[in-house]
């Protein structure tokens, strides 16, 4: 094998100074207390956020909470091809079809039942590129909390959208033109929830 | 491999076909068909042979093959020679009724977990092992999951008093003066395991006298389930392998598959890809120092350097729509490209990292408290860590200067201007400086990588391996059949197997795919480098303070995720 370039990291031998302590004691503190300056009159130095009052920001393609597209006249957008369920690598959606009485020559099926367990959802996304139809795709929504099992388990009426799309706080779905906008550095932060978290809020 | 390879020629000539070694023509890596009686004998004949020299035992793995290949069973060895730079691979076939091999342990240290868990998964035992039991399943555990007959529905519940225990951990320790010696559970969920990690300690007052380790606390079987799924499914599995980087398992799992393929991901998502993998590991070495200072009580440089991971991960985050469970590859590229600004953001991550890392150094590299918790603790030979299958910073902290990325480029690394960084010492306090400057050389590649990033597509642009994009899915016909038939059935990956290797947080990452042609992966095996690493960890414990067994801990990196799968 030919030697790669190396970088030697051998351990220092300790000084005199080193062990002295006294100065490597100033040393560590004038970090320290640039740190605890810089955060205390600039938060230079402090990536965290006073949650949950303060909230950070995500990118628009964060995975949260799912959520059904409607048409415009309100039914779902979902004709029940069963590509997200075969796509989950969680089975965690569960489709039953049935026939749509009043449907047009382009879709013949609706969901009976559309249920996504968020307990064995692993959010990955693979619902969303699955499914030919934009009809599922995420929200932004990742602050989840279930007092019992079957509440995770969503079913049609929670998952369906409710109110206009602008309403809800869209996360990963399917991409047209340029994408997102830029990633902000360092993480923004906002202090307020926004209006309307999405569709589904209880 | 040509007729005329001397290492072939050197193998036939002492090992000829009647004498049981048969070679396994138009394999990617030279490949034996061994019989197993011969087995010990040419194992020691290929570590031994100056012309081979294969002191690194990488993995060893099962193979079922049930009701498509007689014998059933296949052991699966992975050798690397360190010196000469080339792999072998040997394959033992095992009978159902007769599902004994020799074991190799005599050889190569390393066979000892390998070994065990080939045991536990197949129930193929091995001879002149010293301690074969289950290791990732727990001891009520009936079958063996891998098995192809063994049906996964089933549930097995450990009770109290059935859990495993070392056969010195029963006895009461009393010498000769009636001191007694007292056992030590740390862990399984002790602060400083970071992770599911049980070490049971005999001590002698402080000193450690006896240990023994017990893993498989967060195991899941994710070859198991990687059975089941498509090969694009199982990318967000292999995210929660190593957690802490997470982009480079599933970057190492899609090279592998391409490999199989025969396609390569298109120049932008290579680059987006090595970039991620640099910034993950960066993100490793940070939470694998800090934690590791943490727990020796510097709690300062564990907070400063864990802001950089933190914007590190927003990046990561607006890439791939999480911050940790990312899903980003795919099999032939990328999910999406990355949004608009990523170059600048990782740009402005280039210029936040180093100070925080040099105020961390600034705190602990001179400091006279953190040299004596750490010098000498730990120490390992070279010999010692190559014996039990080390790879990675630890093994590069022994003097070792074996790199993936170096000794068989991958991503194009090879075009990329950096250096290894390796240590002689070998013991917790060299590792924490290899760490160090392999954050500083991950940030330059991602320098000269940002150069690099020109604007194309992502994925490639295969219908068989690559999902159409959603526009063409809403209007062609053709692409929605396409898109049905990927979703439905999965890729075709042509038979075939193949064992890829990437350089991973913690050293070599492996991934033996072996394909039937279908849909799904026959099998997949991971190496993982954690797993190789903590075998050694019990036998480095003897003899140290009960302090130490935790900077130990700490420095190799235990990463459960990856240890159990």
């Amino acid at each position: 094998m030919k030697t790669p370039d190396v970088v030697l990291c051998e351990p220092k031998p300790m000084g005199l100074l080193d062990r002295l302590y006294l100065v490597e004691i100033a040393k560590g503190l004038s970090v320290t207390l640039r740190h605890f300056l810089g955060n205390l009159l600039r938060r230079k130095y402090t990536v965290t956020v006073e949650w949950p009052e303060v909230k950070r920001e995500y990118s628009d393609r964060l995975r949260g909470r799912h959520v059904l597209l409607t048409r415009e006249d309100g039914s779902p957008r979902c004709v029940a091809c069963y590509m997200c369920e075969t796509a989950c690598p969680a089975d965690c959606i569960h489709i039953e079809a049935d026939e749509d009485p009043e449907a047009p020559v382009e879709w013949e099926k609706r969901p009976k039942v559309f249920t996504i367990d968020l307990l064995r959802c692993v959010f990955c996304g693979f619902c969303v590129d699955a499914c030919p139809k934009e009809a599922i795709i995420m929200t932004r929504e990742h602050e989840m909390a279930f007092v019992t099992r079957n509440e995770a388990i969503l079913g049609l009426p929670e998952l369906l959208q409710k109110g206009p799309i602008e309403r809800i706080d869209l996360g990963y779905r399917p991409y047209y033109g340029p994408i997102a906008p830029p990633i902000r550095l360092p993480i923004p932060v906002r202090a307020k929830p926004p209006a309307s978290a999405g569709a589904g809020d209880r | 491999m040509s007729v005329r390879d001397p290492r072939a020629d050197a193998i036939r000539r002492v090992f000829p076909p009647v004498r049981g070694v048969q070679e396994v023509p138009g394999a990617e890596i030279p490949t034996y068909r061994v019989d197993k009686t011969v087995l010990p004998q040419f194992a020691r004949f290929l570590k031994e042979e100056p012309q081979l020299d294969c002191k690194l035992l990488l993995d060893v793995c099962g193979v079922d093959w049930l009701g498509r290949r007689e014998p059933r069973f296949e052991v699966v060895y992975h050798l690397y020679s360190l010196n000469l730079g080339h792999r072998f691979r040997l394959k033992v076939p095992v009978r159902e009724d007769d599902a004994l091999v020799p074991s190799v342990y005599s050889v190569w240290k390393a066979a000892d977990w390998f070994e065990r868990e080939v045991f536990d998964l197949f129930g193929i035992r091995f001879e002149g092992h010293p301690n074969l039991k289950r290791i990732l399943c727990h001891p009520s555990f009936q079958g063996h999951a891998l098995r192809k007959d063994y049906d996964p529905g089933q549930r097995w519940l450990l009770r109290e008093g059935e859990q495993d225990e070392p056969a010195w951990a029963q006895e009461r320790g009393e010498d000769e003066d009636h001191a007694e010696s007292q056992v030590l559970n740390l862990g399984p969920s002790h602060p400083a395991t970071h992770g599911t990690l049980r070490a049971i300690l005999r001590l002698q007052g402080e000193v450690i006298t006896e240990a023994d380790t017990e893993i498989g606390y967060l195991h899941r079987c994710f070859e198991k389930m990687s059975e089941s799924h498509t090969w694009n499914q199982v990318i967000p599995y292999t995210d929660r392998l190593n957690y802490c980087s997470a982009m480079i398992n599933g970057v190492g799992y899609a090279l592998a598959v391409e490999k199989l393929l025969g396609v390569e991901a298109p120049p932008r998502a290579q680059v987006i890809r090595l970039i991620l993998s640099e910034l993950s590991r960066v993100m490793d070495h940070i939470v694998d120092i800090g934690a590791n200072l943490n727990d020796l009580g510097a709690m300062t440089p564990f907070l400063y350097i864990y802001q950089a991971r933190e914007e590190i991960y927003s990046v990561l985050e607006a890439c791939c729509g999480a911050r940790l469970t990312m899903s980003y590859v795919r099999v032939g590229g990328l999910a999406i490209d990355a949004p608009e600004g990523f170059a600048d953001s990782v740009r402005w991550l280039l210029k936040r990292i180093p100070p925080l890392v040099e105020d961390m150094e600034k705190l602990i590299t001179s400091n006279r408290i953190f040299r004596q918790r750490t010098e000498g603790i730990g120490k390992l030979s070279a010999e010692e860590a190559i014996d039990w299958g080390w790879t990675g910073p630890c093994l590069r902290a022994c003097g070792v200067s074996y790199d993936v990325r170096k000794a068989h480029p991958y991503l194009g690394y090879e075009s990329y201007d950096f250096k290894v960084p390796i240590s002689h010492a070998g013991d917790t306090y060299a590792r924490y400086l290899v760490r160090v400057e392999e954050i500083r050389q991950s940030l330059r590649i991602v320098e000269q990588a940002l150069a690099r990033l020109e604007p194309g597509p992502v994925i490639v642009d295969d219908h068989r391996v690559a999902l159409p994009t959603k526009e063409k899915v809403y209007t062609e016909m053709e692409s929605l059949i396409w898109h049905f038939k990927l979703i439905m059935e999965g890729m075709n990956v042509p038979a075939g197997e193949t064992y890829g290797f990437t350089e991973g947080a913690n050293g070599e990452l492996g991934y033996y795919v072996v394909s039937d042609g279908g849909g799904k992966p026959y099998r997949l095996k991971v190496r993982p480098p954690c797993f190789a690493i903590f075998q050694a960890y019990p036998h480095m414990l003897r003899g140290h303070m009960i302090s130490d067994a935790v900077a130990i801990l700490g420095s190799l990196n235990i990463i459960a995720g990856e240890l159990d799968r």
